[in-house]
């Protein structure tokens, strides 16, 4: 291998390159194309035009500083494995889950590439390539396809932690270190998980909200009718963030109904691949929702939202199912984005702290909702909102990302306690469940417990009423 | 991939975390932001002190391998493409900035630093580093000095090369040379400093740059020039300069450019407009304030159809850092977007936009128009589809008519992005045959082998702007 003369733009080139790089191995034989990278948009892929103005928004390649960490460099793998120049393997895999999915480099991104699109797209390769293979991640397995889609489960598992905890089995593993017969990486984040509510408490559930009489009028003529969207993992561990939310809303003027037989959005299925997974959740929630009759659809979790107001993606080839996805993500709130069109909030209770306000990412970058949680916080008597540099960038929690991905979370979360602690703010207000236990966790390694708390902002804005 | 023992040897320099080439990382390396353009490399290493970018230096010397050094990959000129193989130095790691001298009114920086970092950090002191290339959020001031970068500022403050005064870099040899210094005068031999700028990574490895600072402007305004056809925009630009005043910016945006940029960044711009003008000007209160005025004035006698003051500093913040955004933005339009940054003297601006106006409508082509008004660097900007062979050639066709007219107009190939591998069949037209033979000595005096960055910045004159990329 020499420094030859340059002849490069000879248009031979290419078979040069090759007499002296030893390509990947490339296919042998000239085999059919695998119909599985058909899968990928070439279009959208081509719409990235490399100028690399993702990379100071991306955390991971923040904290790598190497190209394979940055969506630039995703997307141009992505293009490598499409064309059939780098194969379906190992390493492939690795980097497509090492992005956290925060979605970050969208709002940087002035071609306006749908990443997110990108990156679920990818996985859902890898993963039909192994399922072809026969080879599924168990974890994968257990959850996404075992739990996740069975609502009833997930209260088992609800269930399950609630009489961990009640039992005192939590305390008690975590002391005897019991804790560490489970992976490093979920011993860790189960210190974080506040307690949850118990299984007669959540019986005692009133399935509907009365709005409170005597509220300022709303902008409607009749009072709106919103069919709350629980979450499955919000309901299980953020049990009273959801009725403080109900409230909240109620004391606004609408009538909140917990919309029976709805199951989880489909979120985590989406974004590791399990597109169908997602599509069958998305047909119970539609048809929940439609059997409701209700003029919104109101959750409190940014990365379920985001998942909500996707669904026509899902129905890319089935017309019907597409318009009545249509007309149910017409409906779709963010709690924050409803209150602050409707009557403004009356608090009784001044609260006399300084807040910080952490972004969640699918929330901001993925609903464009931004300024109205921050206008909310303003609105509470005695609360003083103080920005951390960068409070877009993500946590590092990513969905499932701080269990499958610790190390990189951890390191995130260590840099965005930094900024955290630079506000000197007392309450750390986050807006989904994923991002609370993540700042939850963050404190505790930082060793604030005590000094700092995180806390749902419709908690927030509950105890002040 | 490089033999094992060598890599081996590469690896006990940096270490195994430092040292690239799975084919995942390789091909993570092998574009930067030129559209069009892809080669692999053998190796990618990460080095992060001078004496293992000395080490690495001599070995690929020794061995005859390519090194191409890199920063964040920004660039539109094809210089970073690994386009013969061999190594991808990034030098990224060297982020650090060691000095801000308050008396001197000089950094001491890494080249791995961020050029927008770098700017927080001598602003935070009240100081001012102007250069600011349209990629800055993650472009390396590195990068900015091997490619010798302009900006939005060029026209009152100059560019990247006005502002570096000392260098260390090292050649190929592996020797650690070191050049200028904190003098302001300093005529001690030739001008190395000014050599490597811009010199595109050909010439040796920069491991460390000293710049010059200035005091942090009082204020600035923000005015916006709305015109109904594109040559009274130029004509404007014209009389605002022979009227002698020099905002600090003066940006031009044509009514493609105007849509991209609004549907990105949401500014709600008059899209019924043909054209506008962004212009700063920034120094104390009283004089800026003079300024803004006596250029709205002369706008509106020259035939702008609206003229516009941002309200505040953050809405005219916000309106550059749009126009930052304008080529990605215009990816939009079409699959491929290949701009050039050919630049003339600032009087023959009307004459440029109408000749790349009529270049466009001669080939058929859908060509926009931004860039730098001020200083007379535009960004004509094809908007195609690289699977469009038929097309391409017609693209390589009407860019070579636009650098023909430049250089009548008396301009240049390229104002800022550097001639890289896109445009170096055109460096003759701009400094002759002789010019390029005096180069190509100039090289062999620092770089016998040909180990840096080959095949960048001279070239055979016959080539056509071709889809590269590995099979």
């Amino acid at each position: 291998m020499t420094a030859k003369t340059p002849d490069l733009l000879d248009p031979l080139l290419n078979s040069t390159r090759q007499s002296h790089t030893e390509a990947p191995p490339a296919p042998v034989t000239v085999a059919a194309r695998d119909a599985l990278l058909d899968k990928f948009d070439m279009a959208e892929l081509q719409n990235c035009m490399h100028c690399g103005f993702c990379l100071p928004t991306c955390p991971t390649y923040l904290q790598t500083g190497l190209e394979t960490y940055s969506p630039r460099g995703r997307i141009a793998l992505m293009k490598g494995v499409a064309e059939e120049k780098l194969s379906l393997d190992a390493e492939f895999e690795k980097n497509m889950y090492a992005c956290l999915g925060c979605r970050a480099c969208e709002t940087a991104c002035p071609s306006g590439v749908a990443y997110g699109k990108l990156i679920e797209t990818a996985r859902e390769v890898i993963e039909d390539n192994k399922t072809r293979q026969g080879k599924t991640s168990l974890m994968r397995k257990l959850i996404l396809r075992n739990v996740f889609l069975h609502p009833k489960r997930v209260r088992t598992f609800g269930t399950t932690l609630w009489i961990t905890q009640a039992l005192g089995l939590q305390k008690l593993a975590n002391k005897t270190g019991l804790i560490h017969i489970l992976p490093r990486e979920i011993a860790e984040m189960q210190h974080a998980v506040d307690k949850v509510a118990s299984p007669s408490k959540r019986k005692e559930r009133r399935r509907i909200f009365i709005p409170v009489v005597g509220g300022t009028q709303a902008p409607w003529k009749s009072i709106p009718k919103i069919g709350f969207f629980t979450g499955c993992i919000m309901d299980e561990m953020f049990y009273e963030t959801n009725q403080a939310t109900a409230r909240l809303l109620s004391k606004a003027g609408c009538d909140v109904v917990f919309v029976a037989d709805q199951a989880c959005c489909g979120a985590l299925h989406a974004h590791s691949g399990e597109k169908s997974g997602a599509t069958d959740l998305a047909k119970r929630n539609i048809e929940a929702f439609e059997r409701a009759s209700v003029d919104f659809v109101v959750n409190n979790a940014g990365g379920c939202g985001a998942a909500l107001k996707d669904y026509r993606h899902l129905f890319a080839n089935d017309t019907e199912w597409r318009e009545r996805a249509d007309s149910f993500v017409a409906k779709v709130r963010d709690a924050n984005e409803l209150l602050v069109e409707l009557p403004p909030l009356t608090f009784h209770k001044p609260l006399h702290v300084r807040v910080t306000y952490q972004d969640s990412c699918h929330l901001a970058h993925g609903q464009g909702v931004r300024n109205q949680p921050r206008q909310l916080i303003q609105s509470i008597p005695g609360v003083e909102l103080v920005e951390m540099s960068h409070p877009d960038s993500c946590c590092g929690s990513g969905g499932i990302y701080n269990i499958t991905n610790f190390d990189m979370s951890m390191d995130i979360l260590d840099d965005k306690m930094v900024d955290v602690q630079h506000t000197k703010a007392r309450l750390i207000v986050t807006a989904n469940p994923g991002c609370l236990l993540q700042m939850k966790e963050g404190i505790i390694r930082s060793g604030l417990q005590g000094q700092m708390e995180a806390v749902h902002i419709m908690d927030l804005l509950d105890r002040a009423l | 991939m490089l033999a094992e023992n060598l890599r081996q040897q590469f690896i006990s320099v940096v270490g195994k975390k430092w040292f690239l080439d799975s084919p995942n990382e390789l091909h993570a390396y092998s574009y930067d932001a030129t559209p069009l353009l892809q080669s692999v490399p053998d190796a990618v290493i990460i080095p992060v002190s001078v004496q293992e970018v000395s080490t690495i230096l001599h070995m690929a010397n020794e061995h005859r391998i390519p090194v191409i050094a890199r920063g964040s990959g920004t660039n539109l000129a094809g210089g970073t493409i690994p386009v013969q193989g061999g190594i991808v130095l990034n030098m990224n790691r060297f982020n650090q900035i060691y000095e801000i001298d308050e008396k001197n009114l000089t950094a001491t920086l890494g080249p791995g630093v961020i050029t927008a970092d770098f700017h927080t950090a001598v602003e935070a002191v009240g100081l001012f580093y102007p250069p600011d290339p349209g990629s800055m959020r993650i472009s390396t001031v590195g990068g900015n000095v091997a490619q010798g970068a302009g900006g939005m500022r060029g026209l009152k403050y100059g560019v990247t090369k006005d502002y570096v005064m000392g260098l260390e870099y090292v050649l190929p040899t592996g020797e650690v040379m070191r050049s200028g210094g904190k003098n302001v005068k300093d005529v001690a031999g030739y001008d190395l400093t000014r050599l490597m700028v811009g010199s595109e990574g050909t010439l040796g490895v920069i491991t460390e740059i000293t710049v010059k600072l200035l005091p942090f402007p009082a204020t600035k305004r923000t005015l916006v020039v709305y015109c109904r056809n594109l040559v009274d925009a130029a004509r404007i630009v014209e009389q605002i300069i022979a009227a002698r005043i020099i905002p600090a910016t003066i940006e031009f945006l044509d009514k493609a450019t105007m849509k991209v940029v609004d549907d990105f960044a949401k500014l709600g711009l008059p899209l019924d407009m043909a054209s506008m003008l962004l212009i700063e000007q920034d120094g104390a209160e009283s004089q800026v304030v003079q300024d803004i005025e006596k250029i709205a004035d002369i706008a509106r006698r020259a035939g702008a159809a609206e003229v516009r003051m941002a309200a505040t500093m953050e809405e005219g913040a916000k309106l550059l850092t749009a126009r930052r955004a304008a080529l990605s933005a215009l990816s939009r339009l079409r699959p491929t977007t290949i701009l050039e940054d050919a630049t003339v003297p600032r009087a023959r601006l009307a004459e440029m936009v109408q000749e790349i106006e009529r270049v466009a409508s001669k080939y058929n082509l859908q060509i926009c128009t931004f860039g730098h008004a001020g200083d007379g660097n535009l960004h004509p900007t094809c908007m195609t589809d690289e699977r469009d062979r038929e097309e391409i050639e017609r693209v390589e066709q009407a860019f070579e008519e636009i650098f023909h007219a430049a250089i009548r107009f008396g301009g240049t190939i390229t104002g800022e992005h550097g001639v890289g591998m896109t445009k170096s069949k055109y460096l003759h037209l701009k400094v002759g045959e002789g010019g390029i033979e005096l180069m190509e000595r100039l090289k062999a005096a620092f770089d016998p082998n040909n180990i840096l960055n080959p095949g960048k910045v001279f070239a055979k004159r016959d080539r056509r702007r071709i889809v590269v990329r590995q099979s």
